[in-house]
C-alpha cells in the first residue's frame, strides 16, 4: 500500500521491448523485457524488486533511470511524466533520480582524484560556486564514513570497500530523492553485506531517500524492504507488503521462490523443493499465463487466459487465477 | 571406521607475484571420507579454489607446494609425477566441476564431440589409446553418455550431444558438467562453487542432482561455496577457512548449531536471515603477501590475545568429528553458564 502522501514513483503500463534481429541485421520481432508493468513507490519507501536472471527487473530499473526509453506506459517522478522524454529533456527531471550500478567504485575513473570525480557532478548540472562545491563534497565524503583526506588520492590508492563508498557518494552530490539499487550485495561476502547494507539505511536516514533495490538475493531483500515487487518473465507477479509476501506467499511463483532459498539450520530445499524445469525464453513466450509450464497448480484455463494483476483481500496484488 | 580418502597434511601454497611471495594456503589440513560431502567454505580470497586446485594438481607454474603429505586412497600427491598425475588421477579419479559451466566447454564443438572426447581419453574400464578412435568404442561411448544425460534429467539426450554450448541455458550446462565429471566414475569430484552463477530455483535442482548422483555412484565430493545455504543444503561435514588457514571442521549440523570458533560464528551471524542488526566482521582480509603471524584472524577477531598473535593454534578434536584451530574456542559449558 502507498503512503499517505502522493506516490513518488508511479509507472502505469510501462513495456520495454529489444529487437530480435536475425544474422543478416533484420528485424525478426520484438523481445518485451518488461510487459506491461505497473507500480508505485512511496515516498522514503524501499521497494524490492525480485526475480531470477532474465526476468526484466535490471531492464525496469534501468527503463526508470531512462537509460532505455520505454516502448508504451507513463513513468511519473515527483509529480511529471519522464516516460517518453528524450534524454536531453529529461535530464533536468531526473537529476534526483539516480541509478546505482552493481559496484559504484568501478566507475571511477583511474585518472581523476577522487575530489574531482565527486564534483564533477555538480559542474555539469548546478552553477553553484566552488568553494560550494568542495563544502558539499566534504559533508557527502563524511557522510559515506571517509576522512576528507581521501579527496587527493586516486581510485587505485583506497580498497574496494572504499571505492564503493566513494562511488556512493557520487551518486548523492546531486541530492537525489529516488536511487535505483541495481544488484547491490551481489558478489559480496556476507560479513561485508551487512556493512554495505547498513551503509544505504544509514544514508537513506540522513538524506531522505528512497530506494528501488533490485536484486536476487531474497533473504537481502525481506531484510531491507517495506514493499516486493515479484518479476517472472518480464511481469509482475506479485507485490504487496514483504512480511505479507514473505509469510505468505499467494503467487505459485513466489511460493516456489521462496521455497527454493536456503536456510541455514532450517528445512532443507533438496528435500522438499519440486518446482521442475527452466524458465522458458523470453523470446517464445507461453501463451496465457507466463508460469504455466513450470507450475504445479496450472489447468487448462491457464494456458487460454492471461491472468491479470488483481488485488486480494489484504491489500497486496498477484496476478494468479487461483490466487 | 574406514580409512579415509583424502588427507591433507600440512599443505602450504604459495604463489610469487611482483610484491612478494604470497602464502596462500598456511599449513591446511583436511581429510575426506568415502561417499562424504565436504564443504569447503569461507569468504573470497580465503583460499579455498586453491586448495581445490592443488589436489586436483592444477596448479599454475608459478605456485610453490610444500607439505607433509596430500594422500589420496593410499597414493601422495606431493610426490607423484607429472605423467601418472594427468593420466590416472586428474580428470580421472578425481574430476571438478567449475563454477562457470560456459566457459569450460569449448564453444567450438558439439556436447556429444566434448563428452566423447572426454570418453576416449579418460574412460574408467579401459587405457586411452594415442592413436584412432574405433567405431565400436565410439559407439559404447554414446550410448554411456545418453544414459548419464538422462540421469541428469536432460530432455531429450540425442539431440541435446549435438548441440553447441551457447545453445543450452546455465542450468542446462551445467547439468552436463555434472555428468561429464561422473562419466569417468571418479572417486572423488571437486565442485568449485557449482551453483553460484545459477538462480536459485535452479541451484535448488542442481544441488538435488549433485547429492543424488554422487550418493549412487559412490563417490566423494569436496564441495567448494562461500554460500553457507547451499553448505547447509549439500554437506554432511563443513571446513571453515580463512585467509589460507583451516580453522574448524565439523558435522554440518552441529556447526551450524554449536559453532565454537569466532571467526565461524561470526560468519553465521552475519548471514541476512538471522542478522537484523547487519553486523558485518570489522576489518579487512588480510594480504596474502604479509599476513598477520599466529593465527591470521587475530586482527579482527573479539577474543584474540597475546598467544594469538604469536602462536599458531594447532588443531584440536573439540568433539569427535569437530576439529578446532583457535586459542579460545567457544565451548558449550560456557553457554551454559551464561544462559
Amino acid at each position: 500500500m502507498m503512503s499517505d502522501t502522493a506516490p513518488i514513483l508511479d509507472l502505469h503500463d510501462v513495456s520495454t521491448q529489444f529487437p530480435v534481429r536475425n544474422a543478416w541485421g533484420r528485424r525478426v520481432g520484438w523481445l518485451r523485457a518488461v510487459d506491461a508493468v505497473s507500480l508505485s513507490v512511496g515516498r522514503g519507501e524501499i521497494l524490492g524488486v525480485v526475480g531470477e536472471s532474465g526476468c526484466g527487473k535490471t531492464t525496469l530499473g534501468k527503463t526508470i533511470a531512462g537509460i532505455h526509453r520505454p516502448a508504451n506506459g507513463s513513468i511519473r517522478f515527483e509529480g511529471n511524466e519522464i516516460g517518453g522524454l528524450a534524454a536531453n529533456e529529461s535530464r533536468v527531471l531526473r537529476r534526483h533520480l539516480q541509478y546505482c550500478y552493481q559496484d559504484p567504485g568501478a566507475s571511477l575513473d583511474p585518472h581523476w582524484k577522487i575530489g574531482r570525480a565527486l564534483e564533477e557532478p555538480l559542474v555539469i548540472h548546478t552553477s553553484t560556486s566552488s568553494a560550494e562545491r568542495r563544502a558539499r563534497v566534504r559533508d557527502v565524503l563524511a557522510a559515506v564514513g571517509l576522512p576528507a583526506g581521501h579527496l587527493d588520492l586516486y581510485p587505485h590508492e583506497i580498497s574496494g570497500g572504499q571505492q564503493r563508498r566513494v562511488g556512493l557518494a557520487r551518486i548523492l552530490m546531486l541530492t537525489p530523492s529516488l536511487v535505483v539499487l541495481d544488484e547491490p550485495t551481489s558478489g559480496l561476502d556476507v560479513s561485508v553485506q551487512a556493512t554495505v547494507l547498513r551503509l544505504f539505511l544509514e544514508l537513506r536516514q540522513r538524506f531522505d531517500l528512497t530506494y528501488l533495490f533490485i536484486s536476487h538475493d531474497l533473504a537481502v531483500v525481506h531484510l531491507v524492504s517495506q514493499r516486493i515487487a515479484v518479476m517472472y518473465l518480464g511481469k509482475v507477479v506479485e507485490c504487496g507488503d514483504t512480511e505479507q509476501v514473505f509469510a505468505a506467499p499467494a503467487h505459485p511463483y513466489t511460493q516456489s521462490l521462496l521455497a527454493a532459498v536456503p536456510v541455514v539450520g532450517g528445512r532443507r530445499v533438496t528435500e522438499t523443493f519440486l518446482l521442475e524445469g527452466e524458465p522458458p525464453s523470453p523470446g517464445r513466450l507461453p501463451s496465457g499465463c507466463r508460469f504455466r509450464t513450470r507450475c504445479p497448480r496450472a489447468e487448462g484455463r491457464c494456458a487460454e487466459e492471461e491472468p491479470a494483476l488483481r488485488t486480494l483481500a489484504d491489500g497486496r496484488t498477484a496476478a494468479c487465477h487461483f490466487a | 571406521m574406514t580409512a579415509d580418502l583424502l588427507t591433507v597434511r600440512d599443505v602450504s601454497v604459495s604463489f610469487a607475484t611482483e610484491s612478494g611471495t604470497a602464502r596462500v594456503l598456511d599449513a591446511v589440513n583436511l581429510s575426506l571420507r568415502p561417499g562424504e560431502i565436504m564443504g569447503l567454505v569461507g569468504e573470497s580470497g580465503c583460499g579455498k579454489t586453491t586448495l581445490a586446485r592443488t589436489i586436483l594438481g592444477a596448479l599454475p607454474p608459478n605456485a610453490q607446494v610444500r607439505g607433509a603429505g596430500l594422500e589420496f586412497a593410499g597414493r601422495d600427491l606431493l610426490r607423484l609425477d607429472a605423467r601418472t598425475q594427468a593420466t590416472q588421477m586428474r580428470g580421472r579419479a578425481i574430476t571438478f566441476v567449475p563454477q562457470d559451466p560456459f566457459s569450460a566447454f569449448n564453444p567450438l564443438f558439439s556436447i556429444g564431440d566434448q563428452i566423447t572426447e572426454l570418453l576416449r581419453w579418460k574412460s574408467p574400464d579401459r587405457a586411452p589409446r594415442r592413436f584412432g578412435y574405433p567405431r565400436a568404442r565410439r559407439r559404447t561411448d554414446r550410448a554411456r553418455a545418453l544414459a548419464l544425460l538422462r540421469a541428469v534429467h536432460l530432455p531429450d539426450p540425442e539431440r541435446l550431444l549435438a548441440k553447441y554450448p551457447h545453445e543450452l541455458s546455465g542450468g542446462q550446462r551445467q547439468r552436463v558438467m555434472i555428468a561429464m565429471a561422473l562419466l569417468p566414475e571418479p572417486r572423488l569430484v571437486i565442485a568449485d562453487e557449482p551453483t553460484t552463477a545459477l538462480d536459485v530455483t535452479i541451484q535448488a535442482q542442481i544441488l538435488k542432482l549433485l547429492r543424488t548422483l554422487a550418493n549412487e555412484h559412490g563417490a566423494s565430493v569436496l564441495f567448494t561455496t562461500h554460500d553457507l545455504g547451499t553448505a547447509w543444503e549439500i554437506c554432511d561435514r563443513v571446513t571453515v577457512m580463512y585467509a589460507g588457514q583451516t580453522l574448524e571442521t565439523a558435522p554440518i549440523e552441529r556447526f551450524v548449531r554449536r559453532p565454537m570458533v569466532p571467526y565461524t560464528r561470526l560468519l553465521l551471524d552475519s548471514l541476512p536471515s538471522r542478522n537484523a542488526a547487519l553486523q558485518g566482521i570489522p576489518g579487512d582480509v588480510p594480504s596474502l603477501v604479509s599476513p598477520p603471524s599466529g593465527c591470521r584472524f587475530h586482527p579482527r577477531c573479539p577474543q584474540a590475545s597475546d598467544l594469538c598473535r604469536v602462536e599458531r593454534p594447532p588443531a584440536s578434536v573439540a568433539e569427535e568429528g569437530h576439529l578446532v584451530s583457535c586459542h579460545h574456542p567457544h565451548m558449550a559449558t560456557q553457554e551454559a553458564a551464561a544462559g
